[in-house]
């Protein structure tokens, strides 16, 4: 059975999420010098730039942005066939006493952030770590809740849920593959359902 | 998600360009990981690895070790002076027995050419080869391809000079195989004693002037002259290799611009390099040796976990 696909979220939709999330961080977070974002390699690696740009617009100061990539820490790397392609994580700014907010594209189990966690801390000790995802979708592994939300989908566990970025795929949009024709990992670039 | 297309790395003879394509790649993430205040990352928890040297090694063992303690691997250390092969035991009931105490991988020099392959038919883990006898040595030349790509962005198209004991030397070997299948082009550079038979079969240009070789090259990696070969009359003497083949600070004006120096290490410092040239501005020396360890801990990633069943 061919998986349907539907376009969940828009430009325009995507485009006000990401700025009502850059609005609450900066409530949540006055004071400029201590915060900093991180984006999840892939797709949250866009979404962090993005944020990162409309903070800077509202506020006129820079914000940092880092880059991290979650495969060595993942907790299914032995399970797997095929070993994700680790790409470069760059945090090149010291996270101590800082309030780093953690940025993905789609929360789903949970394993993702808990990886992101985990680095993050070896990295130094943070005074916080925020969560912003652009969709919930449910269907927590761990006991994880992000911090802002973007917009909550209901979904069913074997949904996929994908990020498309003009960066990379020369169209902002957000799909669903409903059903169990969905293979997971389906999406580009989207990691084998680790969410 | 990619994956190389064998499951052990014996050497790079045969490995096409899209897995010594990833392992670059990845080793240059790990390069970053190496660089933390904190060393050290999860990947590889709950996996043994054994480290089977029968031959002596400083740089090659410690660099494994540390790559595998970065990826928090369990290791054991095998050495063969305080081993049972004292008793007289064969290297394929030494591995059984090791591996029956639940070994995932094997990393492995030893002194016999294809005992790394020989492995991988008497038991299960992943076997990387660390060197054996004058046959290969993989990492060291991934390790080597990658400080170049590295300043240089590509491998293609570069002039790439190795000197020294074309003969004998594994690390030449392997630099010849993974250079030319990156696209680069790769000139051979010694005594003509030290030159193999049917050396033009390696398709390189083969020179015995070392002026002549480097006349144009963008990189020279100058190979250890065995000192312990003196003795079998392959070349005259210490001094007349230096003179011939030394590189030194005069000929370095025959490469080109943005030259690159290095050496497998360890260096005889006067003999087939000059401490002027080993310490200069152009030499990577030590920076290849930190990049073996990128290199390394790429390689244990790329290859843990994988299985027979999956080629």
């Amino acid at each position: 059975m061919p998986a349907k696909t539907e376009v969940i979220l828009t430009e325009k939709k995507i485009n006000r999420a990401l700025t009502r999330i850059a609005h609450e961080i900066l409530e949540q977070n006055p004071d400029a010098k201590s915060r900093v974002v991180i984006g999840i390699i892939t797709r949250g690696a866009y979404l962090a730039r993005r944020i990162a740009a409309i903070i800077e617009e509202l506020e006129g100061v820079e914000i940092p942005v880092g880059l991290m990539d979650i495969g060595l820490y993942r907790d299914d790397v032995h399970s797997k066939l095929d070993q994700p392609v680790v790409e470069r994580t760059e945090i090149l700014f010291d996270v101590v006493n800082r309030n780093v907010i953690l940025i993905d594209d789609v929360l789903f189990t949970g394993r993702t952030v808990r990886a992101a966690l985990d680095q993050i801390v070896d990295f130094g000790r943070p005074r916080t770590i925020q969560l912003a995802v652009l969709i919930d979708r449910g269907h927590r592994e761990l006991p994880i809740k992000a911090d802002y939300v973007g917009v909550n989908i209901p979904t069913a566990k074997e949904d996929q849920v994908i990020l498309h970025v003009t960066e990379r795929d020369e169209i902002d949009q957000v799909l669903i593959q409903k059903g169990k024709g969905a293979k997971p990992g389906a999406g580009r670039g989207k990691k084998g359902g680790n969410g | 998600m990619s994956r190389l297309h064998s499951r052990h790395l014996l050497g790079l003879e045969n490995v096409p360009e899209a897995d010594i394509s990833l392992i670059l790649k990845t080793t240059n993430s790990f390069r970053e990981v190496i660089d933390r205040t904190i060393k050290k990352v999860p990947t590889l928890r709950g996996i043994t690895v054994l480290n089977l040297f029968y031959e002596p090694s400083t740089r090659t063992r410690i660099s494994f070790e540390l790559a595998e303690k970065r990826l928090s691997a369990d290791t054991v250390n095998f050495t063969t002076s305080t081993s049972s092969v004292k008793k007289g035991e064969s290297l394929r009931d030494t591995v059984q027995n090791i591996e029956a105490m639940k070994i995932d991988m094997v990393v492995v020099r030893h002194s016999s050419p294809g005992a790394p392959y020989y492995l991988t038919r008497c038991m299960d883990a992943n076997i990387i080869n660390a060197g054996d006898g004058a046959h290969e040595h993989p990492t060291q030349a991934l390790l080597d391809m990658y400080t170049i790509w590295k300043k240089y962005g590509r491998l293609d198209g570069l002039r790439i000079v190795l000197v020294g004991d074309v003969k004998h030397s594994r690390v030449i070997r392997s630099n010849i195989w993974g250079l030319k299948t990156m696209g680069a082009s790769v000139a051979l550079c010694g005594p003509s004693t030290l030159l193999p038979y049917e050396v033009e079969k390696f398709g390189c240009d083969v020179y015995t002037d070392i002026d002549e070789a480097l006349d144009g090259a963008d990189v020279v990696n100058v190979m250890r002259i065995q000192l312990e070969r003196q003795q079998s009359g392959l070349f005259p003497s210490q001094r007349e290799y230096t003179n011939l083949f030394g590189i030194n600070k005069q000929r370095l004006k025959l490469l080109n611009k943005n030259f690159t120096i290095m050496h497998p290490g360890p260096m005889n410092r006067g003999v087939e390099i000059t401490s002027e040239v080993a310490d200069s501005g152009n030499s990577v020396i030590l920076e290849q040796v930190t990049n073996g360890q990128a290199v390394r801990m790429a390689v244990l990633y790329l290859l843990s976990g994988r299985k027979e069943e999956e080629g």
